[in-house]
């Protein structure tokens, strides 16, 4: 027997709206003791929630969604509070008291969900990248994904694959048919390897998820951190004038423009002077440069990483380096760097709509270009034939055939409660 | 004597098979036929093995079984199927003299031990509390066994076509086991009907073989049995005609005389051996199709004209051969026909080839919807090891998809069911590259002994063999460096590396030439052995990628699916897929994923409902 679960499907309170979710065959019993009656079905309908005792909780809104039908494919039930500590804890401590109903582990919707065959693998990955989304571009790109996009692709380059695979199979079981012959039907791969190797080639997914990393570096007591705390909005980072006062990285996700991009402010690079502390965060802003996909470089021109904004910092003490000259005490230059970054950083965003893939789907399509590759290369039949089908089996665990269930625990363990 | 371990009935491939299996595993073994002399009989094709096919002739005979020395005793033409591929893929397949090969079958069956043959019709199965417990003859003599085998082929309600006429009987001249067949419908077991088809047979003294292109026998010394030393028949060549245009303008103008077009005929014909009338209605734009005339026997003027099956009427027959070349004077000595049967939807079945609803009853061969003499063949052998086991209190045996072409045919069969005729090809085998032809014996043997159901001769031969291999294998560890390849002939890069003698098999430049020259105690291997030894080392990385696949395909059959697990009660499985669950009962959440259809979604929900009614 299913139990009920029920979670804060919202962020976290306090906030202007706090939704909580129930799921299971009790939602509706739960919704009715909540609400005194049970809403018309599909209908946003305003109630008066009250305790076991008939104590008002909140007023709020009330849906009530009947299975199977449904986000979960179970009876689910949708509550509209007040977003305040207080309320959501209340109505949340008499969900729990009511029999046969517990609070929902990580990702347990979305398990339902998926278990109940209301979303694909793909989908179930896209709707989770939908719910996190915080921007315009994610939500479009997670919107391809959740809509089955990846899907229909799959299932197209199956279709091609199946194909070429039959003409290769045709020569190796019928060739003593007058129709096929000995020498069969040479394959073509060429367009299906251009394809694929261009949706790899796209910019990944989780640049909109994540956000484009810009990491600020250069000498100690650049200002680095100052501008870091200036791009951030609030004071992150503590400033001082000691070299050597950012001792670690410190991430700060923002949006500008609409793009998501998350700030890496670092120890600034110094070969002497710095204590063993501040040598293993020396050591930490190398890494943060290896992974960065922007470097703003706060140093001397002669010594600027390959690729690097050159900035030139502490514009209001006139010092004339070269570089875009800014001033976090003046504010000059700021909005035409920001202007440089947006620009920088939306060339590696995948376009508004198109299908971006993350890290798991990437590693899959890039092991299945691979086996064309090596299908495409092979003299021997036999061995075209063992690569496509290899390949067949890769495009298979795309949408979640192989290796079923530890595939299931790293992709639900992913999942916030509630989404 | 009215009481035997196993009760087989049927004298076809399957049942044959299945009775010599039983009975080499000691079980007391009845073999019922309608007639004796029917015992043996090739009733469409007179030719043994081809792609894939020849696979599962090899694998029975790892088991021991007779098909491969029935098929050598007779074989009038060898032929390596796709000789210039990869052994993977390598089909060999003989033509068979129809009355050597009879004979063979005959002296096969007499001299196994345990197993008695008893000529009548199986009237009915005899049921106790739900359990198989014999089998009534026709003259209302019962016969008690606790197993029993149906391998009746197509006389479940057979019905031939030739033409407009319409007749009772699975095979020219025979009754059809109606009884049988109505019994088996008032049991309640899912059936389904197929249709196949044969050729009319040509005297060949009326065919003018002149400017025919021929194709002789093969130049090898292959064998299809380990056992059998050497090809001991004459060699006899086939020849090669075309249909033309005006044999399709004959078939076309004919085609509402063809009960497959007239509606005659309901039941699914195979896609991959459609009559002629089918391969001109569907492939309207080719200009011809290919026949290999076959001789029948040496001593016999019969000609298969394979390609042309028909079940057109006579004279429509007679008329569309006679624009054939070679053929413009041919007279026919029997008319083909389409035959039209019964078959138990396999999906019934267990692993082992037992009805799940029936217990003791094994069912193997065209019955289970199969077609082909070596399908039926590795059927009988399964259902007559298992019903051995059965009655002797024997653990099962089952063959799994990584083991066998016998395993993946009958893993396809009870899962997948069937909508057209089975017929077996290598690329339902996704494990292609480790279950080859040449290498049967070494993969199937040692499991045929632990079981008991090998005889002393196959026994000393197979250990003498794996002898040689391990001697020829500790030989081939040598490390030898590209230089001295190069040196012996071998045509390699010379770069240093320094390998085993195994490994340097792998490339197209080294010949056997060079191997003896490296390891020269490979000498002393027989060719077969040696050719088997380097298909190993030119695929052993594939081999080993491929051993990777197979383990985890075994961990997934680990999750049992329990017996009373309800699929229609597990949230958002189609219909569609309820259906094809509840006809295949998956044990297994390995066996659930090989189910056509099962979306990884249904897959999860599976797992999760199954692993909560185990809690």
């Amino acid at each position: 027997m299913t139990n009920t679960i029920f979670a804060l499907s919202s962020g976290l309170p306090p906030a202007g709206i706090a939704v909580v979710r129930v799921s299971g065959p009790s939602a509706g019993l739960a919704l009715s003791k909540l609400a005194g009656k049970l809403p018309p079905p599909r209908r946003a309908t305003y109630c008066r929630f009250s305790d076991g005792a008939g104590a008002p909780l909140d007023d709020g809104l009330a849906l009530w969604f009947p299975g199977p039908g449904t986000a979960t494919g179970e009876d689910l039930a949708e509550l509209h509070l007040h977003g305040a500590r207080a309320v959501v804890a209340a109505v949340l401590g008499v969900l729990s008291e009511m029999d046969g109903l517990s609070p929902a582990q990580a990702g347990e919707f979305t398990r339902r969900a998926f278990e109940n065959g209301r979303i694909d693998l793909a989908e179930a990955e896209g709707l989770a990248d939908l719910l996190a989304a915080e921007t315009e571009g994610q939500r479009q790109s997670a919107l391809a994904l959740a809509e089955g996009g990846l899907g229909r692709k799959v299932e197209a380059w199956q279709r091609d694959l199946l194909r070429q695979s039959a003409l290769v199979e045709a020569a190796l079981d019928f060739s003593d048919e007058g129709d096929v012959g000995e020498s069969g039907h040479r394959a073509a791969f060429g367009p299906l390897i251009a394809d694929i190797a261009a949706h790899l080639a796209n910019p990944p997914a989780e640049r909109l998820r994540d956000g484009v990393r810009i990491v600020l570096a250069g000498p100690p007591n650049s200002g680095k951190s100052s501008l870091f705390n200036d791009m951030v909005g609030r004071h992150a980072a503590i400033v001082t004038d000691i070299a050597g006062t950012t001792r670690d990285r410190i991430e700060a996700p923002v949006v500008m423009d609409g793009v998501p991009l998350l700030l890496i402010d670092t120890a600034g690079l110094r070969a002497e002077g710095a204590d063993q502390v501040e040598a293993i965060g020396i050591a930490r802003t190398g890494e943060a440069m290896a992974e960065a996909d922007i470097i703003l470089w706060l140093g001397a021109a002669n010594e600027c990483p390959e690729g690097a904004l050159l900035i030139a910092p502490k514009a209001d003490l006139g010092t004339s380096a070269p570089g875009l000259a800014v001033s976090t005490l003046t504010g000059a230059g700021m909005a035409e760097l920001r202007v440089q970054i947006v620009a920088l950083a939306k060339a590696l965003l995948p376009k508004p709509g198109a299908l971006a893939l993350n890290a798991r789907h990437r590693a899959i399509l890039a092991e299945v270009l691979d086996e064309l590759r090596a299908a495409d290369a092979a003299h021997d039949p036999i061995i075209t034939a063992e690569h496509l089908r290899t390949a067949r089996t890769r495009l298979d665990a795309l949408t979640g055939r192989a290796g079923v269930e530890d595939m299931l625990d790293a992709l639900f363990g992913a999942f916030c409660v509630g989404k | 004597m009215n009481s035997f371990d196993t009760i087989i009935i049927g004298g076809g491939h399957a049942g044959v098979e299945a009775a010599c299996a039983s009975a080499r595993m000691g079980a007391r073994t009845a073999l019922v036929s309608f007639r004796r002399d029917m015992i043996g009989a090739m009733s469409c094709n007179p030719a043994i093995g081809g792609l894939g096919k020849g696979h599962l002739v090899r694998e029975v005979d790892a088991f021991d079984g007779i098909l491969a020395r029935a098929a050598d005793a007779a074989a009038i033409h060898y032929r390596m199927l796709n000789g210039s591929k990869g052994a993977a893929v390598q089909g060999p397949r003989v033509q068979a003299d129809r009355k050597l090969f009879k004979a063979a079958v005959h002296a096969l069956v007499d001299a196994q031990a345990n197993l008695t043959v008893i000529e009548g019709e199986a009237q009915s199965l005899i049921i106790d509390d739900g359990a198989v417990a014999g089998l009534t003859l026709g003259g209302g003599a019962e016969l008690r066994s606790k197993a029993v085998v149906l391998a009746t082929g197509t006389f479940l309600n057979g019905k031939m076509f030739c033409g407009e006429a319409q007749t009772g009987g699975g095979r020219v001249g025979e009754d059809a086991a109606v009884t049988l067949g109505q019994q088996l419908r008032g049991l309640g077991l899912p059936l389904g009907r197929l249709k196949t088809g044969t050729p009319p047979r040509l005297d060949g003294r009326t065919i003018n073989w002149a400017g025919l292109e021929v194709q002789p026998s093969d130049d090898g010394d292959w064998t299809f049995s380990d056992l059998s030393v050497s090809r001991e028949t004459p060699q006899l060549w086939c020849a090669i005609t075309r249909t033309n245009a005006r044999t399709h303008q004959v078939i076309r103008e004919n085609l509402d005389r063809s009960p497959l077009f007239a509606g005659g005929i309901e039941g699914q014909g195979p896609r991959y051996c459609p009559s002629i009338e089918d391969k001109i209605h569907r492939f309207g734009d080719r200009d011809g199709h290919q026949i290999f005339l076959e001789p029948e026997g040496l001593d016999d003027p019969l000609v298969y004209p394979n390609g042309i099956s028909t079940s057109l009427p006579v004279d429509v027959q007679e008329a569309f051969l006679r624009t054939i070349p070679g053929l413009e004077r041919v007279e026919i000595a029997q008319p083909g026909y389409a035959v039209e049967y019964d078959h138990i939807d396999p999906r019934a079945l267990l692993a082992t080839l037992e009805i799940r609803a029936l217990p003791g009853v094994f069912c193997a061969g065209q019955i289970n919807g199969t077609t082909g003499y070596e399908e039926a063949s590795a059927q009988g052998l399964v259902a007559g090891l298992n019903a051995a086991a059965k009655a002797l209190g024997k653990p099962a045996i089952i063959l799994d998809r990584a083991s066998s072409y016998i395993g993946v045919m009958i893993d396809d069969l009870v899962l997948q069911g069937i909508t057209e005729p089975y017929r077996m090809l290598t690329a339902r085998a996704e494990y292609r590259l480790r279950l080859r032809a040449d290498n049967a014996a070494t993969r199937l043997t040692p499991l045929a002994m632990e079981i008991g159901c090998v005889g002393p001769e196959r026994e000393n031969w197979f250990v003498s063999r794996e002898t040689q291999r391990n001697a020829v294998l500790d030989a081939l560890q040598k490390a030898v460096s590209a230089r001295e390849v190069v040196e012996k002939g071998g045509d390699v890069r010379d770069d240093g590396v320094k390998q085993s003698v195994f490994n340097w098999l792998r490339f197209d430049g080294v010949s056997v030439d060079t191997l003896h020259a490296l390891a020269p105690e490979a000498r002393d291997c027989p060719p077969a052995l040696l050719s088997e030894i380097i298909e190993d080392a030119r695929y052993a990385p594939y081999i080993a990628r491929q051993e990777a696949e197979v383990r985890a395909m075994r961990a997934n059959e680990g999750i049992r699916i329990p017996a009373a697990l309800h699929f229609a009660g597990i949230g958002g499985l189609s219909n569609e897929m309820i259906e094809r669950l509840n006809a295949a009962r998956p044990a297994t959440l390995g066996a659930a994923e090989r189910i056509r259809g099962i979306t990884p979604a249904a897959l999860a929900a599976i797992l999760v409902h199954a692993k909560r009614s185990a809690a």
